[in-house]
C-alpha cells in the first residue's frame, strides 16, 4: 500500500536533507517561537491500512454532496472519491497520476518539514484545470487523522491553467494523537484565479505542520485563506512567490486558540516582479493558556517596482494567560513601492461593550458578539458557504464559554 | 531627482582629519595580561579588575553574533590595540594646561571648550581617545551635588556608587560586544544626580576616535536618584580612516523612583568612502532601567558609521514607568545600519513610545529591529510603535523587523510601519510653486524627521539638522 510518490532519487535526497537539517529548534530564527520537541520525541509510524472515518469523534464536516468533487484520505491513505467533476477540470490522485511539476516549487533544501514530507509522501490530490476553464463550485479534499502515534504526509498539487478559475478547500480533521505534515503546491498560470481554503480543525491532541507553496505567473490572482482552530501544536506556513508582472495575492488567516494550544502562522510573500500587489490580513483570538504566533515576511526584490504590499495582523487576547508573539517584517530592496504593515494586540474595547450593554445586552453576550464580529471580518469574505458554516460551527465548539450558542451557525 | 541622489551618493566626509599626538598605546592583542595592564594603568581597585577578568573569561566562551542584517568581514580581535592614552605628564587643573594641539582639534570640530562653557552653558567632558583630558563646570555641578566626571575618576573617587550600579543594567554576560567592553573598557563618563535634584544644565560628552588601530570601548553610567532629572547629550565625529575601526560602547542608565533621564545622541562617525571602504563599526549596547514612575527617553540621530548596530533599550521595571525612543537614521553610500529598540514592560501601567524614521540612499541598507515585550505582570501596559522608511534611489534597502511578544492580555499594542519613496505628487507640488527639486527634497526630508528632531534639546537640534545636511548633501539646504 506504500506506493512511492516521488522518484527514488528525490525521496533519497529529501530524506538525506532532513537528516542533515534535523528537527528545527527555537534557536533558529524561523522557529523562534515554536518548539517542535513534542513532535520530534515521538516514534511515529505510517498507517498501512486505510481506516474509516471514526463516527463518534468526527466533527460534522458536512461538505459531501455540496462539493463538486470530494477526495477523502484517512491517515494519508486514499479512501473515497465522490462527485462528478466539471468540464476542463481533472481531479486525480498523485499516487496514480504522475506530474513533472511535483516538488518543483516547495523547497526541501531549507525547510525540514517539507523535506520530511517529500521523503515520505505517498498520496494526495492532483487538481488540474485546462486553459480558460472557469470551474463553478469547489473541490474538497478531506484529510482525516485517526489513532495514536500515526503520522501522514499529504501532498497536493494544484495546477491552474491559463485564465482558468478554481476554488479548492482542504480540510484537516481527526481524532487521536496523530501528526499531519502536509505540503500543497499551487501553480497559477497566466491570468488564472485561484481561491484556496485551508481549514485546520485537527483533534485537540494532534500535531499539524502544513506548508502552502504558491507560484504565480503574470496577472494571476490567488487568494489563500488559512483557518486554524484545532490541534495541540500547529504550524501553518504559506509561502508565495510572485514571479510574473501584475499579480495580485491575498493571504487571509484566522486562528483561534484555547486550552493550551499553540498555533504558529508563518507567511512569506516574495515580490520578485514589478506591478504586483499583495494584501495580507491575519487575525488571532487567544483564550485560556493558548499561544499564538504570527510571523509574516514581505520581501520586495530589486527591480520589483510599483509594488504595493499591505500586511496586517490583529490579535485579541481573551484570558490573562494567553500569549501572542507577532513579527510582521518588511524587506524592501528598491524605492518605488508602497508598503506598510501593522500589528495590534489588545482585548475587547470598552466602548463597544458599553454601547451594547447600554442597549440591554448582557455582558457575556455582548462580549460574545464582539468576538464573533472580530472573526467575521475574515469569515464573511469567504465565498464558499459550506466553509463559512463549518468555520462558524468550529468557532462555537472552540469557545463554548465565550460565544453564546443561540447565535449559532446561521449566517 | 536622479542628480540629487547622485550628489547624496557622492558626498565626501567633511570632518576627516588626524591629530598627531604621541599616544601611549598598548601592544595589539587581547589576553588576560592586557586586561590586567589596562586595569593597572588606570590604577583600579581589585574588585574592578576581578570584574574585568570575569567578563574576559566569559567573552572567551562567546561567539560573535551573526543575526544582524549587516555584512562585514571578520574582525581580528587580536590585531586591535586595547589601550591608548594621550600622553599626559601631570594632572591638569585648568583648560590652559591642555595640549594646544588637542585644543586645536576641538576648535576644528567646533567644540571650543571655552566657548561651550561661555555661550551654551553646557558642561563638556571631552573624551579624546580614551582618557578624559578636560572637564568643565565641575564645580558648578558639584554645588548641587551632581557628580559628573570621567569613569576612571569616578572609580577612584566614588567607588561605592560605581560598584553598586556598574553592570546592574547591562551585566558583563549580556552580549558579545558588551562583554568585550566590560573586559577592556578604557574610559567614559559617569554621572550621578542626587535625590530630588534637577540638573541645571544639559550634560554632554564628545567622543572622538583618534589613534589608528585603537578600538574605543567607552563606558557610560548615569544614575538619577529618586526624583532627580537630567538631560544628557552625546555627539561624535571621527577622522578619516582606511581601516575599519571597532567601537563597542556600553551605556547604562539607572532611573530610580520618580527620576527621569533624557539621553540624546548625534552620531556622525566616518562612514567609509564612496566605495564602502573603511568606516567605523559601531556596535553599541545602550540600556536603561526605569523604576517606579521613572522615565527614560532615548533620542538618536544616526548619520555616520559604516556599520551601526545599536538598540537603545528600556527595561520598564517599576509601575507607571515610561520609555521612549525617537530615532532618525540615515544610510548613504554603502552604509549599513541595523538599529532599533527594545521595550521590556515588567511593571504595571508601563508605557512606551517608539518613533523611528529611516532614510536610505545610494547603496545604503537599513534595518529597523525592535522588540516590545509585555511580561506577565505588566497589567495595562501600553505601546505605540511607528517606523517609517524613506527610500532615495533604487539600489538601497529598508527593512523592518518588529518583534512583539505579549504575555499579558490587558496590554494594548500598536505597531505601524510604512515604506515609500518621496511622493512624486509632493515633489510636483513644490516644484510647481517655484521650489527647486533639491530644495523640495530637503523640505520633505526635514518634514519626515520632524517628529524626532523636536525631541532633541535645542543645542542638538541645530547640529542634527547640520548633520542631516552633510549626510544628504545636495538634498537638504
Amino acid at each position: 500500500m506504500t506506493s512511492a510518490l516521488f522518484p527514488l532519487t528525490i525521496r533519497e535526497q529529501a530524506a538525506q536533507r532532513f537528516e542533515q537539517l534535523g528537527w528545527p529548534t527555537p534557536r533558529q530564527e524561523e522557529w523562534k517561537y515554536t518548539n517542535v520537541a513534542p513532535i520530534s520525541k515521538i516514534q511515529w509510524k505510517s498507517a498501512g491500512q486505510a481506516a474509516s472515518i471514526g463516527q463518534a469523534g468526527a466533527p460534522d464536516l458536512n461538505m459531501a454532496g455540496r462539493a463538486l468533487v470530494e477526495l477523502t484520505f484517512v491517515n494519508g491513505v486514499f479512501v473515497s472519491k465522490t462527485g462528478g467533476g466539471a468540464k476542463g477540470l481533472k481531479v486525480s490522485r498523485l499516487a496514480e497520476e504522475q506530474s513533472e511539476k511535483l516538488a518543483k516549487y516547495a523547497d526541501y533544501q531549507d525547510h525540514p518539514f517539507t523535506a520530511l514530507n517529500t521523503a515520505n509522501a505517498n498520496d494526495g490530490a492532483l487538481i488540474v484545470t485546462e486553459a480558460g476553464a472557469a470551474i463553478e463550485g469547489f473541490i474538497h479534499i478531506l484529510y482525516f487523522g485517526s489513532g495514536d502515534e500515526v503520522w501522514s504526509h499529504p501532498r497536493n498539487l494544484i495546477l491552474a491553467g491559463r485564465n482558468s478559475q478554481l476554488t479548492v478547500v482542504e480540510t484537516y480533521a481527526g481524532e487521536g494523537r496523530y501528526f499531519t505534515n502536509a505540503v500543497t503546491e499551487i501553480v497559477a498560470e497566466e491570468g488564472a484565479v485561484v481561491d484556496h481554503y485551508k481549514i485546520e480543525c485537527e483533534s485537540s491532541s494532534a500535531y499539524h505542520v502544513g506548508t502552502i507553496q504558491i507560484h504565480q505567473e503574470r496577472s494571476s490572482n490567488v487568494t489563500a485563506r488559512s483557518v486554524a482552530v484545532g490541534g495541540a501544536l500547529v504550524r501553518n506556513e504559506v509561502n508565495a512567490a510572485l514571479k510574473g508582472e501584475g499579480c495580485s495575492l491575498a493571504l487571509e488567516g484566522l486562528f483561534i486558540g484555547a486550552g493550551s494550544q499553540h498555533i504558529d502562522n508563518k507567511t512569506v510573500i516574495d515580490h520578485a516582479r514589478p506591478h504586483c500587489e499583495s494584501m495580507e490580513l491575519y487575525k488571532g483570538i487567544l483564550d485560556g493558556n493558548a499561544r499564538g504566533v504570527f510571523d509574516g515576511r514581505v520581501i520586495v526584490g530589486v527591480g520589483a517596482q510599483k509594488t504595493v504590499a499591505r500586511q496586517t495582523n490583529k490579535n485579541l487576547l481573551l484570558s490573562e494567560t494567553a500569549i501572542i508573539d507577532s513579527k510582521p517584517t518588511l524587506e524592501i530592496h528598491n524605492d518605488d513601492v508602497k508598503c506598510n504593515h501593522g500589528s495590534t494586540i489588545g482585548q475587547l474595547a470598552e466602548e463597544p461593550l458599553f454601547y451594547l450593554r447600554s442597549r440591554g445586552i448582557g455582558e457575556e453576550e455582548a462580549r460574545g458578539l464582539l468576538i464573533y464580529a472580530f472573526a467575521s471580518e475574515i469569515v464573511d469574505r469567504m465565498k464558499v458557504e459550506p466553509v463559512r458554516e463549518l468555520i462558524r460551527r468550529a468557532m462555537f465548539q472552540q469557545m463554548p464559554d465565550r460565544l453564546p450558542e443561540r447565535r449559532g451557525a446561521s449566517r | 531627482m536622479s542628480e540629487t541622489i547622485e550628489q547624496i551618493a557622492n558626498q565626501e566626509y567633511k570632518w576627516g582629519f588626524v591629530t598627531d599626538i604621541e599616544a601611549d598605546v598598548a601592544p595589539p592583542g587581547l589576553n588576560e595580561e592586557i586586561v590586567r595592564l589596562i586595569s593597572f594603568k588606570k590604577q583600579e581597585p581589585e574588585w574592578l579588575l576581578e570584574w574585568r577578568l570575569k567578563a574576559f573569561r566569559h567573552w572567551l566562551t562567546m561567539k560573535e553574533p551573526t543575526w544582524a542584517n549587516v555584512n562585514f568581514g571578520p574582525i581580528d580581535y587580536q590585531s586591535i590595540s586595547y589601550y591608548s592614552a594621550p600622553k599626559q605628564k601631570k594632572k591638569l587643573n585648568s583648560l590652559d594646561e591642555v595640549d594646544p594641539e588637542l585644543r586645536a582639534t576641538f576648535e576644528k570640530l567646533g567644540i571650543s571648550l571655552e566657548e561651550q562653557k561661555r555661550l551654551s552653558g553646557v558642561a563638556v567632558d571631552a573624551v579624546f581617545d580614551s582618557v578624559s583630558v578636560a572637564t568643565t563646570f565641575r564645580t558648578e555641578l558639584a554645588k548641587v551635588g551632581i557628580i559628573f566626571c570621567s569613569f576612571s575618576e569616578a572609580v577612584r573617587e566614588h567607588p561605592d556608587l560605581v560598584r553598586k550600579y556598574l553592570g546592574s543594567v547591562v551585566p558583563y554576560t549580556d552580549n558579545f560586544f558588551a562583554t568585550l567592553n566590560s573586559a577592556v573598557f578604557s574610559d567614559g563618563s559617569f554621572c550621578y544626580i542626587p535625590k530630588g535634584v534637577k540638573c541645571p544644565m544639559e550634560l554632554s560628552t564628545y567622543f572622538r576616535i583618534n589613534s589608528a588601530n585603537t578600538g574605543q570601548f567607552e563606558r557610560t553610567l548615569i544614575v538619577a536618584d529618586e526624583g532627580a532629572s537630567v538631560s544628557y547629550l552625546e555627539g561624535c565625529t571621527a577622522p578619516m580612516r582606511d581601516e575599519n575601526q571597532l567601537h563597542a560602547a556600553v551605556v547604562e542608565l539607572v532611573a530610580l523612583d520618580n527620576a527621569s533621564i533624557k539621553y540624546s545622541t548625534v552620531q556622525n562617525w566616518y562612514p567609509g568612502d564612496k566605495e564602502g571602504k573603511g568606516g567605523i563599526y559601531n556596535f553599541v549596547t545602550k540600556r536603561g532601567k526605569a523604576f517606579t514612575n521613572a522615565k527614560i527617553s532615548w533620542t538618536q540621530v544616526e548619520t555616520g558609521s559604516a556599520i551601526t548596530w545599536k538598540y537603545p533599550s528600556c527595561i520598564l521595571q517599576g509601575d507607571n514607568s515610561v520609555g521612549e525612543f525617537y530615532s532618525v537614521a540615515v544610510t548613504a553610500n554603502y552604509q549599513q545600519a541595523d538599529t532599533g529598540t527594545k521595550m521590556i514592560h515588567i511593571g504595571k501601567n508601563t508605557r512606551s513610545t517608539i518613533v523611528s524614521k529611516g532614510i536610505s540612499a545610494g547603496h545604503g541598507q537599513q534595518t529597523y529591529r525592535g522588540a516590545v515585550t509585555i511580561m506577565k505582570g505588566a497589567t495595562n501596559a501600553r505601546n505605540y510603535s511607528q517606523c517609517d522608511s524613506l527610500l532615495l534611489g533604487d539600489k538601497c534597502g529598508a527593512h523592518t523587523f518588529p518583534y512583539i511578544e505579549v504575555r499579558n492580555s490587558s496590554a494594548t499594542m500598536e505597531h505601524e510601519a510604512s515604506t515609500s519613496k518621496i511622493g512624486e505628487d509632493q515633489l510636483f507640488y513644490c516644484q510647481q510653486r517655484g521650489i527647486s527639486a533639491e530644495d523640495a527634497v530637503s523640505m520633505i526630508v526635514s518634514g519626515f524627521c520632524r517628529e524626532v528632531f523636536r525631541e532633541l534639546p535645542m543645542e542638538f537640534a541645530v547640529e542634527a539638522q547640520k548633520l542631516l545636511g552633510v549626510s544628504l548633501e545636495g538634498s537638504v539646504g
